[in-house]
């Protein structure tokens, strides 16, 4: 069922219909203190709580897999990189000119793969759910950011929308026009500059679409939908808020925990 | 709750303006006064400074560091930027006009700017909605809703500001005619509803006569900008039909200069199509299947409504996307030694046989002068230096773009930008042209000229395929119709 | 007009040193206007496209670059960069190129990538690079120098951010190598790269409401 007035689609779970604000700031409160360290307990101790807000969450198996695959590709490599170039400590199993492979690094890497997913893969699933709108009126009527640049950013956000669109049309343009053979790069580069030239003109139109139903003026401004906020938006910040105070605990606690601006870092 | 709207009065003394890019004045020296109620349809060559005047009155013509301005324009005995929400305005172009992702914030927009109590929003939205007979539900996504659908939103976004003025800037340009009509109906039930000032700059005037009550033309003399007629339909489009059907402007009977019909029979057939189904993208299928020939010397006129996959199966037709199912086969007198499926042509093999120029003039430009354009697909054929200047300079002659040639082409006119397009795709002396929606917008000057181009392409033997909603534009040509959807 | 310039020689000087001098008193400096906003805004859009593009497109060229020397895959940092230059460049208002930067890297977070909402952090700390660049030119320099060492500063800005929150296992080596290729590629990439955009866009008239757009193309 889909209020008319706040018109929010409909999705499953319980997480889905929370505020836009309380799921940026449940993504930010999970992120940020995992960050302080690179240790692969508070990681893994993170990913597991993570579980049951990703199953809650709202989304199709497909719609999952597909927006975190950037999060599968990119745990690995980035725990290549440690692996090959990390802090060396205990005993050094390969060296190569700079390369160096020890105990120490390959802990390091497989703390860094744990922890690209459990930074991520929340915040990917919030995100997805979140409605730019719901966020917008979030941000000025509650946040108290300036109106006219929450609303104004919003309009302009939309435009990613017809972009997509555009690009296909400038493909097609190119192979009708004899350049779509060679220099691919050269080509994407003049597609893409192609497409800023379109942008820009329809914002500086909207821009004035937007003044002429008066938006940008001094008067006072009113919202139209309300943004509200419920005891279960401050449960999810509260569950966002703990998942990474047990993770550190846990770390803490089995001495795993390695702050990421300490001295063995 | 609904406070009735007082129509606004709209008055010019003296009133001029010139942007900080341009050495003309756009305007100079304007004097009107449009009367409470009063519906108005403003004339003019393109040049005359109508839109800049119905900006000017909107008051988004922007500060001091973007245009100079001398005299007043007044809403109410008011300067327009302190009038917000006693005009409104509607635009050209459906997508920019879209400002929210759903159709009822999008209304509700224009009232939150004004500071209406969140109580009254709503309400204003349902009933801006029904005024514009805009049947679709609230949360609606407004990427989804047709051109004619997105210009009555807009509409409603504005009939939801309660203004004393609606100020349309060639509304229906964009539509196709169904959305043409729908637009159209709607502004005059609003008018019916709210009783507000019209003013209304369209080049097809043929559906706002009847809405209606005063004409006025505009036009640039070195004095300024001069009121050349003003009075009643009868008496303006008596006084100054011909004239004002010179100028661009579609005038009921005097219809613009139609091309010949053909000499010839069609000629050799260069592609065919069997059982061919088209798809936006793989696995669904919009439309077919069809059974046609393209034929040297004629115009395929591929007809059919809004979204019913006219321009697909054009650009199936032309190589660029794939058939869903089906063949499409360019036979030896177009294939020459290359493959039977056009699609599997490289781009270069295209340029000689199958041209496209497609619907929006932005997609396709890629250089930075006018001159450079031309000569994109003549360089990709390796042609000599002077066979690449020989071309480009008979293109810019036989278009007239011989005065912008070293302009940047974004920098160009609707009209210009089309008729470069085309020119672009000339270039490379293709067997086959397609073109989707060549006359889309363009006002009867420039429409004429176009079709007239393309019947002499026809006649000297291009196989031409013609995509247009406008059915006038294939009679023209003599088109032979493909129906695309019910 | 102020004649406290001390050590100008030339009128040029004079000129520059007397229009900074009252610099940052401009009021239209300080008022966005709705275009302002809304190009800002698209523009963070486009440059949100090449930021998921590039965070596709960076792999390749990243394990080819890594191998060879350690931090040197920081040469691929420029084009996460690109949106602060920009948006200063074409705006040329008090936290344009700081807004910019920010939107693209919210966007980027919500539709979704590998860093989540540190990106956030990335855009906010990489924006004020290059807007304490611009800064310091008090808003009135928007030629090539200055572009690139607002790259510059995004890329250093960026160097350090990734240091501390991404590579934090990494040792000194990687580290200074990783920053100057940063600060490298944001120099090139971002900022001669948005110059070149800057200036193309002006010629193509897109940017005729904007200061960008009119000194490039004289009156027609």
């Amino acid at each position: 069922m889909i209020d008319p007035l706040t018109a929010r689609p409909d999705r499953p779970g319980p997480i889905a219909g929370r505020a836009a604000l309380a799921k940026l700031a449940a993504a930010l409160l999970i992120a940020l203190p995992l960050v302080l360290s690179i240790d692969v307990v508070s990681a893994s101790v993170a990913l597991l709580l993570e579980i049951p807000l990703l199953l809650l969450a709202g989304l199709g198996a497909r719609e999952f897999w597909t927006r975190t695959a950037v999060l599968w590709i990119a745990a690995p490599l980035g725990a290549v990189t440690i692996a090959l170039y990390g802090a060396t400590s205990g005993t050094i199993h390969l060296e190569w000119f700079v390369i160096r492979i020890s105990d120490g690094s390959l802990a390091l890497a497989a703390a860094t793969a744990v922890r690209v997913l459990a930074i991520g893969l929340p915040a990917v699933v919030l995100f997805v759910t979140v409605d730019p709108t719901d966020l917008a009126d979030g941000l000025a009527q509650r946040v108290r950011l300036p109106a006219r640049f929450v609303v104004g950013a919003l309009a302009g956000m939309r435009m990613l929308g017809l972009l997509t669109e555009d690009w296909r049309a400038l493909a097609l343009a190119r192979r009708a026009r004899g350049v779509a053979d060679q220099g691919r790069v050269r080509r994407a580069l003049g597609m893409a500059f192609a497409l800023f030239v379109l942008a820009i003109r329809r914002g500086s139109s909207l821009a004035t679409a937007m003044e002429a139903r008066g938006f940008g003026g001094t008067g006072p401004r009113s919202w139209a939908r309300e943004s509200t906020w419920d005891r279960r938006d401050t449960l999810l910040v509260i569950v966002a808020a703990i998942i990474p105070a047990i993770a550190i605990a846990v770390a803490v606690l089995t001495g795993a925990w390695n702050f990421i601006l300490g001295p063995t870092a | 709750m609904t406070s009735p709207t007082t129509p606004a009065t709209l008055e010019a003394h003296g009133w001029g303006w010139r942007y900080a890019t341009r050495l003309r004045w756009a305007v100079r020296e304007v004097d009107l006064r449009i009367e409470p109620g009063e519906r108005v349809l403003l004339l003019g060559a393109s040049g005359s400074g109508k839109s800049t005047l119905l900006q000017g009155f909107g008051g988004v013509l922007g500060g001091a560091d973007e245009g100079e301005t001398h005299g007043a324009l007044r809403v109410d005995g008011r300067a327009p930027t302190e009038a917000r929400g006693r005009v409104g305005m509607v635009l050209q172009d459906p997508d920019t006009q879209t400002i929210l992702a759903r159709v009822g914030d999008d209304v509700a927009f224009g009232c939150e700017n004004l500071g209406v109590p969140r109580e009254e929003i709503w309400p204003r939205v349902r009933q801006a909605l029904d005024a514009v007979e805009l049947d679709v539900a609230l949360d609606r996504s407004t990427a989804a809703l047709s051109g004619g659908q997105k210009q009555r939103l807009a509409l409603a976004g504005v009939l939801a500001m309660r203004p004393g003025a609606i100020l349309l800037d060639e509304p229906t340009a964009n539509l196709d005619p169904q959305g043409v009509a729908d637009v159209r109906d709607a502004v005059s039930a609003a008018l019916d509803a709210t009783g507000a000032t019209l003013v209304v700059i369209e080049h097809r005037i043929d559906i706002w006569l009847p809405l209606v009550t005063r004409v006025i033309v505009l036009g640039a003399d070195p004095a300024g900008t001069v009121v050349l007629a003003d009075g009643t339909p009868e008496q303006v489009l008596g006084a100054r039909g011909a004239e004002l059907a010179a100028s661009g402007v579609w005038v009921p009977g005097h219809p613009p200069v139609v091309p010949p019909a053909p000499a010839q029979r069609p000629g050799e057939t260069l592609i065919e199509a069997r059982g061919l189904t088209v798809a936006r993208r793989r696995g669904l299928a919009i439309a077919g299947p069809f059974d046609l020939d393209v034929r040297a010397g004629e115009v395929v006129g591929v007809t059919g409504p809004n979204g019913a996959g006219k321009s697909t199966l054009g650009l199936t037709l032309a190589g660029l996307i794939p058939a869903e199912s089906g063949s499409v086969t360019a036979l030896p007198a177009l294939a020459s030694d290359e493959k039977a499926d056009p699609f599997r042509w490289s781009s270069r093999a295209l340029l000689t046989r199958i041209a496209t120029v497609l619907q929006t003039p932005e997609h396709q430009l890629l250089a930075t002068t006018v001159r450079d354009e031309l000569s994109v697909g003549p360089r990709a054929l390796r042609l000599s230096a002077e066979e690449i200047a020989t071309r480009t300079d008979e293109l810019l002659a036989r278009l007239r773009l011989a005065s912008v040639a070293d302009a940047n082409p974004y920098t160009l006119s609707g009209g210009e930008k089309r008729r470069l397009t085309v020119a672009a795709a000339l270039a490379t002396r293709p067997r086959m042209l397609v073109l989707d929606e060549p006359t889309f917008g363009q006002d009867a000057t420039t429409w004429a000229e176009l079709v007239g181009l393309i019947a002499r392409l026809r006649d000297e033997g291009t196989a031409v395929v013609a995509i247009s909603h406008d059915e006038a534009v294939l009679d023209a040509l003599h088109a032979r119709r493909v129906v695309v959807g019910r | 007009m102020s004649t406290s310039t001390s050590g100008s020689t030339t009128g040029s000087a004079s000129a520059a040193a007397a229009s900074a001098s009252k610099g940052l008193g401009r009021p239209e400096l300080w008022r966005w206007r709705v275009v302002d906003i809304v190009v800002a805004s698209v523009i963070a859009v486009a440059c949100a496209v090449i930021f998921l593009l590039w965070n596709v497109g960076y792999e390749i060229p990243s394990t080819v670059l890594t191998p060879l020397l350690p931090g040197v895959q920081g040469l691929l940092a420029g084009p996460w960069l690109i949106a602060g230059v920009l948006g200063g460049l074409i705006i040329r208002k008090p936290g344009a190129a700081l807004y910019t930067e920010l939107v693209a890297a919210i966007i980027s977070a919500l539709v979704g990538n590998a860093w989540g909402p540190l990106t956030i952090v990335s855009g906010l700390v990489q924006g004020l690079g290059a807007e304490l660049i611009f800064l310091l030119f008090v808003y009135g320099v928007w030629r090539l120098p200055v572009a690139m060492l607002a790259g510059a500063g995004a890329g250093l800005a960026c160097g350090i951010n990734d240091r501390i929150l991404w590579y934090a296992g990494a040792d000194t080596l990687f580290t200074t190598v990783y920053i100057v290729s940063t600060t490298v590629s944001g120099a090139v990439i971002a900022g001669l790269g948005a110059w070149l955009i800057a200036r193309g866009l002006a010629a193509t008239g897109a940017l005729s409401r904007f200061a960008a757009g009119r000194e490039v193309t004289a009156r027609v």
